[in-house]
């Protein structure tokens, strides 16, 4: 049974200077920085005891006042899961620092949110369009987006 | 040499982009079926004859497909290509790649904005004559997608579609069902005399 | 004397024999062999998750079947079971008997289907998916017999199914779990040996353990390559904890051990299948869901070990009929990250191999 990992067990153990990086401690996840995510995923990584080596999914959600990152992480050796969140309050340009110098796995996850929700990557190798062609206009997942042909 | 393949894949997929926008831009409207496009002129003055039926029989009893399969259909239509019911009967078990060799093109499935362009291709690259069969509820009018951002409603805003097949897919009973309509449409067809 | 060549930029796909759909690669060669390949995506993207923000929970069940089309009951479990964790829906025995027994079912669709394309791209030309193309249609009839529909089954819902088993549904059931097992073993007999096989898919497309972590591979592609991981194990879902079943798994993580994988797991799953339909309680098969169905605000992320790996659905809920947000984890799209790692060094021959042997469907990919 994978269980989950509180966010307070999780914030205890992180020290100095990344303690600061949390801007929210919920029940199962945490929520970081933007600036300081790699440092807090790079954490979590490698901390004995933690290692979640493997990010599941990548999601992106557009509230009325931010535009949110939801990240999941497993470990394989443990069997525990945990939650990253970021916010970029931006709405005009969020910009979120990309995973994939941590995770390959955050790569095409990470193109298909900066598509379909407009979030751009910093660091990211190649942030372009997924799914959408080049010279489609606007971010079909944002909540002002109109449907339909 | 080295090739910056990232920036020349970005000059593709721009190029691609304008392509897909003008395909969109100029498919507003449906297109009409094909035999709507002959004047009153031409069809009070056709006459079938002997020729056009040996060369009918011909064409309708041999029809190749062209395997341009986008989506859930096509599992539909692998099904009636598979033994159980076996699409060989109608002399159609010929699954064409390139589309020079096949004069059918059965649109299995839903068609994205970022795909019609090159469905559009192959329809023009295959030779006359040549019929068009929209499989499934995607393919008549967008279906259960007609509401999307990317979906086209319906292949006929592309192609001049001969037959229709509804159901969300329609069984492979349906599909030679349709088939032998399209085969019925071929029989009454003179296309020596059209030009 | 050494020829110096230049390299050339192929393209592959969208509209292409053996990309399982429309999918399309630019592949760089130099010469023969493959230096770097970039993926194209979305020629199916059909917009499924903005869709489904304009449609009532209910609705949008239509739309996860067309998902990954091959494996439609899957979708739906995976769906549900989101959906029954965030309003808290308890759902009877039997119902969950009957998605085990569908969802296995589902699974070996989806494996036939995945191997028989396998080798359908390998070049021995639609004989295997003849083959394969015969057992899956004794699952369809099944699944119909349930369902009424051949592929996109729409069969689960809230709190249970949609319909109670037939009368007819658990003999047909016993006499192909007779008659399935020996097929299967003649599948494997007819290709494990074959030395053309061996050739092509042995220690080619070679994915190592530690790659498919990072890449966050998971199903079929993950156990390959020597993780033992599986959702049905490692975090149980519906009955799955009263089952015996094994986790296959494979050291090499070359194209021939993600065949194999596929092969085992399919003997399993009628293993399972076989315990399942021998301890079916009677009883009830809906605990139904009110008509104006408004699940809770919250956020909940559910997942069952889909036949391409984990699938998994966040939904975002605002206490409305329709939900704020819906996200797919998509196995398909996300098994694609190392392709590029995996056809790297290797001949354009080859790419037809290494990529059918991942097993996507393209409806998953591009949603």
């Amino acid at each position: 049974m994978t269980t989950t990992m509180k966010g307070k067990q999780v914030f205890d153990m992180l020290k100095g200077e990344l303690a600061s990086a949390i801007v929210e401690v919920q029940d199962e996840c945490l929520v970081v920085k933007p600036a300081k995510l790699t440092e807090v995923a790079g954490f979590i990584k490698h901390t004995q005891g933690l290692e979640f080596d493997y990010l599941s999914s990548a999601t992106g959600i557009d509230y009325p006042d931010y535009f949110e990152v939801v990240y999941l992480f497993y470990s394989l050796e443990k069997n525990h899961r945990f939650t990253l969140r970021i916010r970029c309050a931006d709405k005009a340009d969020p910009v979120a620092p990309s995973l994939t110098c941590l995770w390959m796995g955050a790569d095409l996850q990470e193109r298909e949110i900066y598509d379909l929700l407009g979030i751009k990557f910093s660091g990211h190798p190649l942030l372009k369009r997924i799914f959408m062609w080049e010279g489609f206009e606007g971010h079909p997942l944002r909540k002002d987006f109109k449907n339909g042909f | 040499m080295e090739i910056k393949s990232q920036q020349s894949s970005m000059n593709i997929d721009l190029h691609e982009g304008r392509l897909i926008e003008e395909l969109k831009r100029s498919s507003c409207e449906m297109m009409p079926e094909p035999s709507e496009w002959l004047d009153e002129e031409i069809k009070r003055n056709i006459i079938v004859s002997t020729v056009d039926k040996l060369l009918n029989w011909g064409r309708k009893t041999s029809l190749w497909t062209e395997t341009a399969f986008t989506a859930c259909c096509t599992f539909e239509f692998i099904s009636l290509s598979s033994p159980r019911f076996d699409i060989a009967r109608f002399g159609m078990e010929v699954l064409r790649s390139s589309p020079r060799h096949a004069d059918l093109i059965i649109t299995a499935g839903t068609l994205t904005w970022k795909m019609a362009p090159q469905i559009k291709r192959i329809y023009d690259q295959m030779a006359e004559p040549k019929w068009v069969i929209a499989m499934g509820s995607c393919g008549i009018s967008g279906g259960i997608f007609a509401d999307s951002y990317s979906v086209v409603p319906g292949y006929n805003r592309i192609l001049p579609v001969d037959v229709y097949i509804p159901g969300c897919p329609p069984r492979p009973e349906a599909l030679m069902a349709g088939i032998e309509r399209l085969r019925k449409k071929i029989e009454k067809k003179s296309f020596t005399k059209v030009d | 004397m050494v020829f110096k060549t230049e390299p050339f930029i192929l393209n592959l796909g969208p509209i292409h024999p053996s990309t399982h759909g429309v999918f399309r690669m630019r592949v760089v060669v130099d010469g023969e062999v493959i230096t770097d390949i970039e993926p194209v995506f979305g020629y199916l993207h059909r917009g499924i998750e903005k869709l489904a923000e304009n449609k009532t929970y209910k609705q949008i069940i239509p739309l996860t079947d067309r998902m990954d089309y091959v494996a439609a009951m899957n979708n739906n479990l995976a769906y549900a079971i989101t959906v029954e964790k965030l309003a808290g829906i308890e759902v009877p025995e039997r119902a969950e008997y009957i998605r085990v027994i569908m969802s296995e079912l589902q699974r070996i669709v989806s494996h036939l289907i995945g191997i028989g394309s396998f080798f359908n791209d390998m070049g021995t030309f639609f004989t295997p998916f003849v083959y394969m193309f015969t057992g899956k249609e004794k699952i369809t009839d099944l699944l119909e017999m349930v369902s009424g529909q051949r592929l996109l089954h729409n069969y689960m819902r809230f709190g249970g199914v949609s319909g109670d088993l037939p009368p007819e549904f658990l003999p047909a059931l016993r006499k192909f779990l007779r008659e399935m097992p020996p097929e299967i073993d003649m599948y494997d007999r007819l290709l494990k040996e074959n030395e053309i096989v061996l050739a092509r898919s042995k220690n080619v497309g070679i994915l190592t353990r530690e790659m498919a972590i990072n890449a966050s591979a998971s199903g079929p592609v993950l156990r390959a390559s020597g993780v033992k991981r599986d959702m049905r194990k490692a975090d149980p879902y519906s009955v799955y904890d009263r089952f015996d079943f094994d986790v296959p798994v494979a050291c090499n993580g070359d194209c021939y051990d993600r065949y194999q994988v596929r092969i085992e797991e399919m003997r399993q799953s009628i293993r399972i299948i076989e315990q399942a339909a021998a301890g079916i309680p009677e009883g009830e098969v809906i605990n139904p869901v009110p008509l104006r169905f408004q699940p809770p605000a919250g956020e909940v992320y559910g997942f069952i070990e889909g036949s391409k790996g984990e699938l998994g659905f966040h939904i975002v809920s605002d206490g409305s009929a329709r939900p704020y947000r819906l996200h797919v984890r998509a196995p398909s799209l996300i098994n694609l990250t190392a392709l590029k790692n995996m056809l790297t060094g290797w001949k354009v021959a080859d790419v037809m191999v290494i990529f059918g042997s991942i097993d996507i469907c393209l409806g998953e990919v591009d949603r």
